[in-house]
């Protein structure tokens, strides 16, 4: 039971508020909340499930090279996604699809990513939700080197949350166990950067449990870096939401670097390669389902006086988001051979240019279909 | 001006000519700050420029490297010092899953012009680890630059070069070469950083190499003239890209090609460029091209060094040989 003393928690497993001294302060953040909020938390994770789900079919019909599902870490997503502000940059890892969403990126780029159109998919600096990170935890180091140039640029501390800035980086259970993580966390502390650690605890590495990473709770790796760190219940979307929002908070007013870690778990399978029947008990995943955060969010909005019309409606808002996904998958075209050679470099470099018009010349040589 | 200055002082002039106009130049490392760096390179810049501009960070190269990425992406432009070149290896993911393809993945949203300066190659005596020749691992990775200078001159002119590149630059300084002097001026126009130069004409036979071997090379030449034989010696300046052109045009003229460098052999730089030399001069060539390496062996326990790496003796060697012909 990965769910300890320590864990924050604000939603119980069946949809009903727990009141505590500890979670007061989060309880307040959560009381601000108006119902469209709450709405907007239950929309976002309901149709990103969607999403994931159609993603995951179009994979087993041969529309995608692979596929990685988010399938139950819904409310670590969503609600530290809403906990951060319009300013702040947030760095992925490779399954925060819902994330990714908040931050405005049509999810069709995700789908680019992974069916081999493009190694990127986005403007980052538009909507600054960096492009995914595939070698783990390497992304902790940038984010790290990007508070850096928040402090050095002046922009937090200013007692301004509204302007001031921070980030958030998003890592797994996988990822403590990596040297740049360790790195990431000395230097964050070392220079009291402005920035969240959020750490999804999905409970495996792909078949590998997370007790082969730590014999001890993962927060306590924070801890031991001298960083102020807390494990919350990350199928509850009110208390990821709220920790995220006081966290980043800290961060952005100069209280140095903050770690979250999520206690979650990984529905499906880490990729559409993986087979979970090989390493784990179908009565752990039951268990699981019924910590669902969907289904327990959706209880708690029923039990405020939410109508059926609005779960039908958010329903069919997934029907759509899947069927305008599948469609557009489809549509898809090959990148042009330009991507290839485009952009290796920012300045000019006559290797490249040479072996671009090379590859230009040979194919069209063969005349018509080939050029 | 021109000044007669160390190629570490050029450097370091280099750099603070280079924090002085533009702001977003800043310096990270180890023991760079206070302590000026182990070869003293950086110096007095942070009494200069201030700690947050001249970082003395963690102990942990994946660290410098992750984090310059970092405040790259945030419009910054980094200059990483790795302390030696056997010491960039823990920083290597960074630098070539990374650093290497961020600005491909971007796809024309975000450059990343971060500079990694490492001292590199023998002749120094030192411990394992101190003297290693590490470039063809940068030259064979695509999405990296990679220079090396051999004269004050050029490390002052490249350095600055190399920060105003919007694309990473490994920025080789060949550690035997920190210390003696050459005229440095500072107002001259550079060549373009990618360009290598003839830098003593001759007939016989086109010796080419980089870094430390650049002097090496000049010393065999001048050896070689007492003997009535006419070296042509190119400084290569950049690993990647290499600049062919006048290598080709040399070999065109003397019809044979010595390649000198301190890297064991082995897929190095000189291989590239005897592939090189052979698919576009293979009509002027009256001989193979040879190479003069290191051997294809760990850098040896600093006593057996003076054996390990080319020498006068073994270029001139290579140079007979390649008459011999």
């Amino acid at each position: 039971m990965p769910y300890t003393e320590a864990t924050l928690q604000l939603l119980s497993t069946d949809g009903t508020l727990v009141e505590s001294d500890r979670t007061a302060e989060y309880r307040a953040v959560v009381d601000r909340l108006t119902d469209d909020h709450l709405q907007l938390f239950y929309r976002e994770m309901s149709t990103t499930r969607r999403f994931d789900i159609e993603a995951g079919n179009l994979q087993r019909q041969g529309q995608l090279a692979l596929w990685v599902p988010s399938l139950g870490q819904e409310a670590a997503q969503v609600g530290s996604a809403f906990g951060t502000r319009p300013q702040d940059t947030i760095f992925p890892s490779y399954r925060e699809h819902a994330v990714a969403r908040i931050r405005g990126i049509d999810p069709i780029h995700i789908v680019e990513l992974l069916r081999g159109v493009t190694n990127g998919g986005w403007n980052p600096n538009e909507s600054k939700f960096r492009l995914y990170t595939l070698v783990l935890a390497t992304q902790t180091l940038h984010a790290t080197g990007y508070a850096m140039g928040i402090q050095f640029d002046g922009s937090f501390a200013k007692g301004d949350p509204s302007t001031d800035e921070a980030c958030l980086v998003y890592f797994g259970d996988g990822s403590t166990s990596e040297g740049d993580l360790n790195e990431a966390l000395v230097f964050a502390q070392s220079y009291q950067t402005p920035q969240v650690f959020f750490l999804q605890n999905n409970q495996y590495a792909i078949s590998v449990p997370v007790v082969r990473q730590s014999r001890s709770p993962l927060y306590l790796r924070g801890e031991g870096f001298g960083i102020e760190s807390y494990q919350i219940d990350g199928n509850d979307v009110l208390i990821s939401y709220a920790a995220t929002r006081l966290a980043m908070d800290a961060a952005r007013a100069g209280e140095g670097p903050r770690f979250i870690e999520a206690q979650t778990y990984r529905l499906g399978a880490h990729t559409t390669s993986d087979d979970p029947t090989k390493y784990r008990e179908s009565s752990e995943e039951e268990a699981w389902k019924l910590r669902d955060p969907i289904s327990r969010f959706e209880k708690f909005l029923r039990a405020r006086g939410q109508s059926d019309s609005f779960f039908e409606q958010v329903r069919q808002e997934g029907e759509d988001l899947a069927s305008d996904i599948r469609r557009r998958t489809l549509e898809l075209a090959p990148p042009p051979m330009d991507v290839m050679f485009d952009h290796v470099y920012t300045d000019d470099h006559p290797v490249i240019d040479a072996q671009k018009k090379w590859l230009q010349d040979y194919e069209a040589s063969f005349g018509g279909d080939h050029a | 001006m021109s000044e007669n200055l160390s190629l570490a002082k050029a450097i370091n002039l280099g750099l603070q000519r280079a924090m002085q106009e533009d702001p977003k130049v800043m310096l990270m490392g180890e023991d760079i700050g206070t302590l000026g760096g182990v070869f003293r390179v950086t110096e007095g810049l942070k009494n200069e420029f201030g700690e947050d501009r001249v970082l003395d960070t963690p102990l942990a190269e994946s660290g410098i490297v992750g984090t310059a990425i970092g405040l790259a992406m945030r419009g910054y432009r980094p200059v990483c010092e790795i302390q030696f070149d056997g010491f960039v290896f823990p920083a290597f993911d960074q630098i070539m899953s990374q650093l290497a393809k961020l600005t491909s993945r971007h796809q024309g949203t975000q450059s990343f012009p971060v500079v990694i300066r490492i001292p590199y190659g023998g002749h120094i005596g030192a411990v394992e680890h101190h003297q290693e020749s590490p470039e063809a691992y940068f030259a064979h990775t695509p999405g990296l630059r990679v220079l090396s200078p051999a004269t004050p001159s050029d490390g002052y002119h490249m350095i600055r070069q190399a920060i105003q590149s919007n694309d990473p630059v490994i920025f080789l300084e060949p550690k035997a070469r920190y210390w003696p002097k050459g005229d440095v001026d500072f107002d001259a126009t550079p060549a373009p950083a990618h360009q290598s130069r003839v830098i003593r004409t001759g007939t016989d036979v086109t010796v080419v190499g980089h870094g430390a071997m650049v002097a090496m090379l000049l010393d065999a030449a001048e050896v070689a003239a007492r003997e009535g034989i006419s070296l042509e010696v190119i400084d290569l300046r950049s690993l990647s890209p290499i600049d062919y052109t006048p290598i080709i045009a040399s070999v065109e003229k003397t019809g044979r090609l010595v390649v000198a460098q301190e890297a064991p052999g082995q897929v190095s730089v000189g291989s590239e460029i005897a592939a090189t030399v052979a698919e576009r001069a293979y009509y002027f060539l009256e001989a193979p091209v040879l190479r003069v390496s290191g051997f294809d062996t760990p850098f040896p326990p600093a006593n057996l060094e003076g054996s390990y790496l080319p020498d006068v003796d073994r270029i001139l060697d290579a140079v007979d040989r390649a008459r011999g012909f």
